[in-house]
């Protein structure tokens, strides 16, 4: 839910990572957060269980530049993607603009993968959006471990299992080294813009 | 969705803010849509808050109790109050989409804070139901 304020000439967009625990949400965000520091003025916020799981979201604001005289405050938001905190899962896609759905490339994970972009169709279906109708990103995450020797899936099978339908921009990443965390997350705001731009023209 | 509030609303809302609210000598004073947006934001030149993060905390925590009335079978909690050793922060629902967030000190009285919030609610709700919604 952008909200537009003509009088500081400034628009709000909610940009929220989702997709299966220890999937890399987070660590997309640190990886942001420590690109930006130097020229924002917040912190990360973050809302974690004792065990350093994300138990509520990663929050991180941040100015973007402008777009027809308005400046752009785009605010990433993470939800925590073990199954059993779908409640707060829920309570953060509230007025959401746009969503990096963020899959985990390990053989393993391809049913949680899955699973989670079900749930997240299910949650959005809760505030009345489809997910056909929001701006969407995939991520392929951690496709560094295949250096390491561990199984992953391949591009295919993830665009099968996830993107077949929505057909949406997808990009392979490594969070954890920062490759192609920010062109994810530009090309996730520009999506969201675009779409929020057309109520500004 | 988005959605637009234009000059007007926006200036309605900060003078009755600042004539019912911030004369009480409260600290800050913030509203907010339950997606973490800042609608306006008051304060008294005094503090420095970062003010999107609490948003963002303000709106998920009052999502939570929301949801945590629901599961004991209430409708809602429409008040909610945390209480500091010298600063306070008191949340007000308004409608189904907005938040008042004020913080005060022990100097202001909380039930006579809660009477000119109730007066001033009603302001707010007649300038956002003028609100351009797409």
């Amino acid at each position: 839910m952008a909200f537009i304020n003509t009088k500081t000439k400034e628009v709000q967009v909610k940009l929220v990572f989702v997709g299966p625990g220890r999937g890399g949400k987070t660590t997309n965000l640190e990886y942001i957060f420590k690109r930006i520091r130097h020229r924002i003025e917040s912190d990360m916020v973050s809302i974690k269980t004792q065990g350093d799981r994300t138990l509520f979201f990663d929050f991180l604001p941040f100015e973007l530049g402008a777009i027809k005289d308005y400046n752009v405050k785009t605010q990433l938001y993470t939800v925590p993607g073990q199954i059993k905190y779908n409640a707060t899962r829920k309570l953060v896609l509230k007025g959401v603009d746009g969503i990096v759905f963020v899959a985990d490339s390990l053989v393993d994970r391809r049913e949680s993968n899955i699973n989670s972009l079900n749930n997240l169709k299910d949650n959005l279906r809760f505030y009345d959006i489809d997910i056909a109708d929001i701006p969407i990103v995939f991520q392929y995450n951690k496709r560094d471990l295949a250096t390491e020797g561990m199984p992953i899936l391949d591009v295919e099978t993830l665009e099968k299992d996830l993107n077949a339908r929505l057909n949406a921009p997808s990009f392979t990443a490594s969070a954890l080294k920062g490759d192609n965390v920010i062109p994810t997350v530009k090309k996730a705001i520009s999506k969201t813009v675009v779409a929020i731009r057309k109520k500004l023209l | 969705m988005s959605y637009i509030l234009d000059q007007e609303q926006l200036d309605g809302l900060e003078e009755a803010l600042t004539t019912d609210l911030m004369t009480l000598g409260i600290q800050s004073v913030i509203l907010i849509d339950m997606a973490g947006n800042v609608i306006v934001n008051l304060d008294d030149g005094k503090v420095r808050h970062d003010v999107y993060s609490l948003a963002a905390l303000a709106a998920g925590n009052f999502g939570a109790v929301s949801a945590m009335a629901s599961i004991i079978g209430e409708e809602e909690f429409s008040l909610l109050f945390h209480k500091g050793k010298s600063e306070n922060i008191n949340f007000t629902k308004i409608m189904d989409d907005f938040l008042l967030v004020s913080i005060f000190g022990n100097d202001v009285s909380l039930g006579y804070l809660r009477l000119k919030i109730d007066e001033v609610i009603e302001k707010i709700k007649g300038l956002i139901n003028r609100l351009q919604s797409s």
